[in-house]
């Protein structure tokens, strides 16, 4: 399998991974031979490797995908800031926000990870880090997300970004004086407008336990 | 019958009175006219049936008089010209259908009126009961109550059941659970068929049971006909009961795909029971045959769709004739099937799943009502007639009581069902993410319900091949009845027991839009870095091709490019604006969540001091009025062309999309105006509490909407924010041009006042309820793929 090039120390720290992140040893096995396609034999990851992943130039919200994995707060618990490369654990840890919820997990951890997944997608909103989505964060997501479809996208988004945060507001902090302000949302009012959704059961990628990277680019 | 009416008026005030009146005079009714018949056929004996009434021995000498008549034409003797006549005959038919079907639906109706008794017992048990009742009450009278025919079945009654399944049918639960929904149909069913067939084949044999001359694939066709999972049952049972959506849609996705397994199992069976044995060839080519009839009737189904989906690109001009096409197409698409004994059922799924997101963005607001109406109606009249109709060809039918084969049959059934879930999702939950836990297996086992095709495909056995046809078909009532009335019943009690999870009834919120469009784009996005292709990779590239190719044929206009979400917005704010008109306007909405938020605790506040004030260019201006302009316009098409065909245009609808655009435009102004702002930059409070919420009542009548009265020197631009003005205004208004007011300051604090009613219009929109469709139906928000 995917180990054939390893020396004994990265099968140890592959041991040490798989307990940290919760991935089976094949499952880091695979990723790290991606890690390795995607850096060309580099050791760490760059903005510029993603480019190489031809499927992604389709994708609107593109560059959130990408920052998302070089944002420190996605991989070190109270980090901030942004850094220029990553190493494969820290691409391993952010992958591992999309791990499944396994069959026999207590409500405690389900909530737990449902919490982690619903902090990876704040992060992704939040992009100057002070806690709250504001009304332009939100903007300019729904901006993006209508961004494949020219001129018609760019004059209701507006409209339905400021539908879906007076919506929050309304759920969330449901009396407000008229001249009082409303922030922005908060972790807090983030997980509560999404609790219909079963994010830990929605969220995630069937990362593989058999080699078939070498089917795809 | 005067008899009758008076029972009834002495009998107290209590409910059921009526119904059990209705339900004997309807009854009386046919059992009148069916003896009626019978002198008028046998050409002029004197009625032998006089019973109750003496009118109808009147009525007999009319017509034996006229029977008289007509038998010698050439002797035409001058008799008193017939002022009353009776011939029933050559209505007969038709009358008989309509009044087995206001039989159906006067039951549907006196069940509800019964208090209780709809939440514990399901109402196809009820429907059965009647049945039996009637057909009872049929049988004494002395006459043969009709028989459900399997042609009159396959052809009439089932399809607008199905037709409403898939043209409803939830699609992304759907395509998510294909693998698991394939593998209950097709390998749950076989596994059921031989297992059941075989045992009982080995429980005939046993000596005693006076069974031996069933041999072994007469046991087998057996099997295969009860071990399909009937959706009617299923849809009429689940559809009370409000579990989970994962649940619902795979025990009822299995029951729709596995009509394909039924189909070759029985005909493959049928075919050599009478040979009596079947080569390995024959099984191969059974295989095949399964193919060939599962994936044909899909195609079948999915070129009559875009074939509908087609057509209803040209309907802007002849709007009243929408849902004919969508209904034609898709009965063309189940005897299409049908004619090459593929699977009809499969057929009618793959054309109402595959037209119905091509077709709603084509057809007007109107028609996807009257779609959704007319199903519904269609599919509960079926569903309750057929349900009778079990009941009366219970009394009708030539029963042959076997105890063994019977027990045996009723216990393999549960066996069967229970070991094959167990079984196939042990081998499920190797492959799937979400598992599937013990609770879920219980509920999919045991909502495994039969129902009237097996029935009817029983029905259709020739007896010459098969002598103990009425054996099997004893067993199969019996079985049926078992499952609806134990299992049916029961279900409910005991899905409360085990906390099974039930539906969400919220509704779906431009937030969970917004946010389950972002996940998917993520998790296509991560799939993509790993180098995997996935559920997400396909499905994006699906969206793709779509938007691309597909969308551009099937879509008329403008509204081929609009992404999902816009579609997803327009549909809600449409949605409250007729809610708003519905609710009166005047009383005030019912609050889901009753809050006082509203637009402007979000708009930021901007500093005056730190902002250089930029002015709006006249280009921009203008781009953005004609923007409006073209959207107010294709609106008004769009909603104008009933006029031709005597339906008149809606005043409100009218109305209220041209508030809707004045509202957008309004908005518009308003954020220029924001930018523009010099000194008033924050509201004085007084302007804002000076209106009452109350007085806004979009009643087109009153023209006195206390709006704050600006005087101004300056004059005030038309389209200053009088909402319910707009009503009036909107005849003489031609063009929503006159942004006179723009640059200047104190009608600025007019339409700030306006943009307050607005936003609190709008908020006050938000907050509204659901459509109160018929039985809560969530599907119809549930978007395609984008």
């Amino acid at each position: 399998m995917g180990t054939s090039l390893s020396a004994p120390d990265q099968d140890d720290d592959f041991e040490d991974l798989a307990a940290r992140t919760g991935f089976s040893l094949e499952q880091i096995g695979n990723l790290h031979k991606r890690f390795k396609h995607l850096t060309n034999n580099q050791s760490t990851l760059r903005r510029e490797n993603f480019d190489s992943v031809t499927d992604l130039m389709w994708n609107p919200i593109r560059s959130e995908i990408i920052e998302a994995f070089f944002d420190t707060r996605n991989f070190q618990p109270g980090g901030t800031g942004s850094v220029r490369e990553i190493t494969f654990e820290e691409f391993l840890i952010v992958m591992s926000h999309f791990r499944p919820p396994e069959l026999n997990m207590t409500s405690e951890q389900r909530e737990s990870l449902r919490t982690k997944k619903l902090r990876f997608l704040f992060n992704m909103y939040d992009k100057d880090n002070d806690g709250k989505i504001t009304l332009q964060e939100y903007r300019h997501v729904v901006e993006e997300l209508l961004s494949r479809s020219g001129t018609i996208g760019k004059d209701t988004a507006k409209d339905i970004a400021d539908a879906a945060m007076l919506e929050v507001a309304s759920i969330t902090v449901v009396h407000m004086e008229p001249d009082e302000f409303y922030e922005g949302i908060t972790f807090e009012h983030f997980v509560k407008i999404l609790k219909d959704i079963e994010i830990e059961s929605k969220m995630y990628v069937r990362f593989l336990n058999m080699d078939t990277t070498t089917l795809c680019k | 019958m005067t008899l009758l009416s008076s029972r009834c008026r002495c009998s107290g005030t209590s409910i059921p009175a009526p119904f059990r009146g209705l339900l004997f005079l309807c009854a009386l009714v046919l059992l009148l006219l069916s003896e009626a018949v019978e002198p008028l056929g046998a050409s002029g004996s004197p009625g032998g049936a006089g019973d109750s009434s003496g009118g109808s021995h009147g009525l007999q000498k009319g017509c034996e008089a006229d029977v008289t008549k007509s038998k010698h034409p050439t002797n035409r003797t001058k008799k008193p010209f017939p002022v009353l006549s009776f011939d029933y005959e050559h209505v007969k038919t038709p009358f008989e259908i309509s009044l087995w079907v206001l039989l159906a639906s006067l039951m549907k109706l006196g069940f509800h009126l019964i208090p209780r008794l709809s939440s514990i017992v399901p109402e196809s048990c009820l429907l059965i009961v009647v049945g039996l009742l009637v057909g009872g009450l049929i049988k004494v009278v002395g006459e043969t109550p009709p028989v459900l025919d399997s042609q009159v079945f396959f052809l009439f009654l089932l399809p607008p059941i199905i037709l409403d399944a898939g043209y409803f049918l939830p699609i992304r639960p759907f395509s998510e659970n294909l693998g698991t929904i394939l593998m209950f149909a097709v390998v749950g069913t076989l596994w059921n068929s031989f297992f059941m067939g075989g045992l009982l084949y080995g429980v005939c044999q046993i000596k005693g049971t006076d069974l031996n001359t069933v041999n072994l694939l007469a046991c087998l066709l057996f099997g295969s006909i009860i071990s399909a999972v009937d959706p009617v049952a299923v849809l009429a049972v689940f559809e009370e009961i409000h579990i989970n959506e994962l649940l619902h849609i795979l025990v009822f996705g299995e029951s729709l795909l596995n009509d394909a397994v039924t189909v070759v199992l029985y005909h493959l069976f049928e075919e050599y029971a009478g040979v009596g044995s079947v080569s390995i060839l024959d099984v191969f080519l059974g295989v095949v045959c399964f193919l060939v009839v599962a994936l044909g009737g899909v195609l079948v189904g999915a070129f009559y769709g875009i074939l509908a989906a087609f057509t209803s690109r040209f309907t802007s001009h002849t709007r009243v004739i929408e849902p004919l096409f969508v209904f034609v197409y898709s009965y063309m698409a189940y005897l299409s099937a049908e004619v090459f004994h593929l699977s009809g059922i499969m057929a009618l799924i793959a054309c109402g799943a595959v037209m119905r997101p091509y077709v709603e963005a084509n057809i007007s607001h109107k028609s996807h009502t009257t779609i959704k109406y007319f199903l519904k109606m269609w599919s509960s009249v079926s569903e309750t007639l057929i349900f009778i109709f079990l009941g009366v060809s219970t009394v009708a039918g030539n029963h042959s009581w076997n105890w063994t084969f019977v027990t045996v049959t009723i216990i393999l059934c549960l066996v069967s069902r229970v070991l094959g879930v167990v079984g196939l999702t042990y081998v499920i939950n190797k492959f799937r993410i979400v598992k599937l836990t013990t609770k879920d297996q219980f509920i999919v086992a045991y909502g495994g319900l039969r129902g009237a095709i097996a029935f009817s495909l029983g029905y259709l056995l020739d007896k010459s091949h098969f002598p103990m046809r009425d054996m099997f078909l004893t067993a199969i009532i019996t079985v049926i009845f078992f499952t609806v009335f134990v299992q049916g019943m029961t279900i409910r009690p005991l899905v409360d027991l085990l906390a099974v999870k039930k539906k969400q009834e919220t509704k779906r919120s431009i937030n969970e839009e917004i946010h389950t469009q972002f996940l998917d784009h993520l998790l296509t996005g991560i799939e993509d870095i790993c180098g995997h292709y996935g559920h997400h990779h396909w499905k994006d590239k699906l969206n793709r091709f779509n938007k691309k190719y597909v969308k551009k044929c099937l879509i008329a206009g403008e509204r081929s490019k609009e992404p999902q979400l816009i579609a997803f917005y327009h549909k809600m704010e449409m949605k409250q604006a007729i809610e708003l008109v519905e609710s009166g306007g005047g009383v005030k909405l019912p609050s889901a969540v009753p809050s006082t938020v509203s637009m402007q605790n979000i708009q930021p506040k901007k500093p005056p001091s730190d902002r250089a004030i930029p002015q709006i260019s006249k280009g921009r201006e203008e781009e953005i009025r004609k923007i409006l302009r073209n959207n107010l316009q294709k609106t008004r098409q769009r909603l104008r062309s009933y006029n031709r065909h005597t339906l008149v245009a809606d005043p409100y609808e009218d109305g209220w999309n041209d508030l809707l655009f004045k509202r957008q435009k309004l908005m518009e102004i308003e954020k220029k105006v924001m930018c523009v702002s010099v000194s008033l930059t924050h509201v004085p409070n007084w302007w804002l509490h000076s209106s009452d919420p109350q007085a806004y009542s979009s009643k087109p009548t009153s023209d006195d909407l206390p709006t704050i009265k600006v005087d101004l020197a300056s004059p005030q631009s038309p389209d200053s924010v009088n909402l319910v003005n707009e009503f009036q205004k909107a005849a003489t208004q031609n063009d929503p041009d006159d942004d006179g007011g723009l640059v200047m300051k104190v009608p600025f604090a007019d339409k700030d006042q306006g943009e307050q009613d607005n936003k609190k219009e709008q908020q006050r929109l938000m907050r509204c309820l659901s459509d109160p469709g018929p039985g809560g139906d969530e599907e119809e928000d549930e978007p395609f793929l984008p």
